[in-house]
């Protein structure tokens, strides 16, 4: 009988959470890599004993630490992330261009078919690749030398890559997502870019038409309907059904539609799952209630999932890469929170238990199907 | 032999107990000495100084015999009393971030 192995990734470390099919009796594992930051772990698809992990400290920069043994062991591969060629600048804050400058891995992306090749997307963003199994990394430097960079800015977590999405039925396809660039598409391995991000309305931007910008928290697609995509921004929940080309607001009746993790149930393709909070200056739930919303319509029409979650008195966030979804059926759905709570769903939200209560912030959350 | 302490995190990195014993040749420099441990540690390349640049991380201090040497360039020689291993080479996380 197969199960699911939960990677939990933490500002003081990591854990590997496992259960059987059933996902009721959880084995926690942790803290791998005590005291650091761990803003993302995944797994290989095409060999799920094949982990690859971001540690990083403000003090220590930034390792990348690799498993071939489900998580059970690890060993430090390649840290050296150097800009190829002229590094250029980007806007800063205050509108003066400023140079770009590593600061750490925000995301992980193993390949879909082979263990050792994996992408890695960092601040400030750029998109970097591995085919060693990490032990060295090259910039693809198409994205970084778009014609649009030098007027890319940071968000307020800094100028991140966060998001990458192969698509699984064309092997030269990579969507990413910048804060606050917004989304770009590759069609032919990273070689060149262009932003996709017609249709996303941002506050604060005048120009409608702007080409990037936009504060992209993450996108999400179902590996069986490559060209649908679902966003969300920081506000809107948005939805492209030409790849990437055009996108439009499914936000509906959420109740806030400000958050981060956005991610697709695992049989149902116009399922899909967000955490809405409060706003950008108030960054936990509203009304002291933890609620995922679900929608079966691909977007517009939203309930909330309740049972088993905190109503009353709760004021956590749940981060962009901080939620995932099993392939088991009935499909399972995971997230963790700022507070250091991972709740499970073995029921495609219907109803949460927590896994674990009392980890330390929850930065990130990945979910293996085992055979 | 150059002895070297380095912070709880590095050491658990590097899997050492304890201080490092170094042999460095030549004259004993900050560079020599952060050459030869990572020469030994090849996991340590990059969380002290730069891959490239060899520039010192901005919360990794450098302390011998009672003084900082942060902001020494890396070829001064370090005390007598550390090349002649008297006294230990002191790599110290900052004490930042709260």
């Amino acid at each position: 009988m197969g199960g699911v192995r939960v990677l939990v990734g933490t500002r003081k470390g990591a854990f590997v959470l496992t259960a059987d099919a059933k996902r009721e009796r959880w084995d926690i594992n942790g803290p791998h890599f005590a005291g650091w930051e761990i803003y993302h772990l995944k797994g290989s698809p095409a060999d799920p004993n094949r982990l690859y992990a971001s540690q990083s400290s403000g003090w220590f920069g930034q390792l990348i630490p690799r498993s071939n043994d489900g998580g059970k062991t690890w060993e430090p591969v390649g840290n050296k992330f150097v800009y190829e060629g002229v590094t250029g600048t980007h806007q800063w804050y205050d509108g003066t261009p400023h140079p770009w400058e590593f600061a750490r891995v925000w995301h992980l992306e193993p390949s879909l078919t082979d263990p050792d090749t994996v992408y890695a997307g960092v601040e400030d963003a750029a998109l970097f690749r591995s085919i060693d199994g990490g032990q060295t990394w090259q910039e693809l430097p198409g994205l970084r030398g778009h014609g649009s960079a030098p007027s890319w800015q940071p968000g307020a977590g800094g100028m991140c890559l966060h998001t990458i999405v192969l698509d699984p039925s064309l092997p030269g396809r990579i969507f990413i997502a910048i804060s606050a660039a917004g989304v770009f598409r590759s069609d032919d391995a990273g070689k060149t870019w262009r932003p996709m991000n017609r249709g996303l309305r941002s506050e604060g931007i005048p120009d409608p038409n702007a080409e990037v910008g936009h504060c992209v928290h993450r996108i999400a697609m179902h590996r069986s309907r490559p060209g649908v995509l679902f966003m969300q921004k920081h506000w809107d929940v948005m939805r492209s059904d030409d790849a990437g080309e055009s996108w439009r607001e499914v936000s509906g009746n959420l109740p806030s539609d400000f958050g981060f993790p956005i991610d697709v149930h695992a049989h149902e393709p116009d399922t899909i799952y967000v955490v809405p909070i409060k706003s950008d200056s108030e960054h936990y739930v509203s009304e002291g209630k933890l609620r995922v919303y679900r929608s079966r319509t691909g977007g517009h029409e939203w309930e909330a999932l309740t049972n088993g979650l905190p109503q009353s008195h709760c004021y956590v966030n749940v981060l962009r890469d901080a939620m995932a979804v099993d392939a088991l059926d009935p499909c399972g759905v995971y997230f963790g929170t700022t507070g250091g709570q991972v709740y499970a769903s073995a029921d495609a939200g219907d109803s949460w238990a927590p896994i674990v209560r009392d980890l330390p912030s929850v930065v990130s959350v990945e979910v293996q199907t085992l055979p | 032999m150059i002895r070297v302490v380095l912070p709880a995190h590095l050491r658990t990195l590097a899997h050492v107990d304890g201080e490092v014993k170094l042999h460095v040749e030549g004259q004993v420099t900050q560079r020599a000495v952060l050459d030869a441990l990572e020469a030994r540690y090849p996991t340590l390349r990059g969380t002290i100084r730069d891959h490239v640049t060899h520039q010192r991380r901005a919360f990794v201090r450098v302390f011998a015999c009672e003084q900082d040497l942060s902001h020494e360039p890396p070829d001064t020689p370090l005390p007598e009393a550390v090349a002649m291993g008297v006294e230990p080479l002191l790599i110290v996380g900052a004490m930042a971030g709260g």
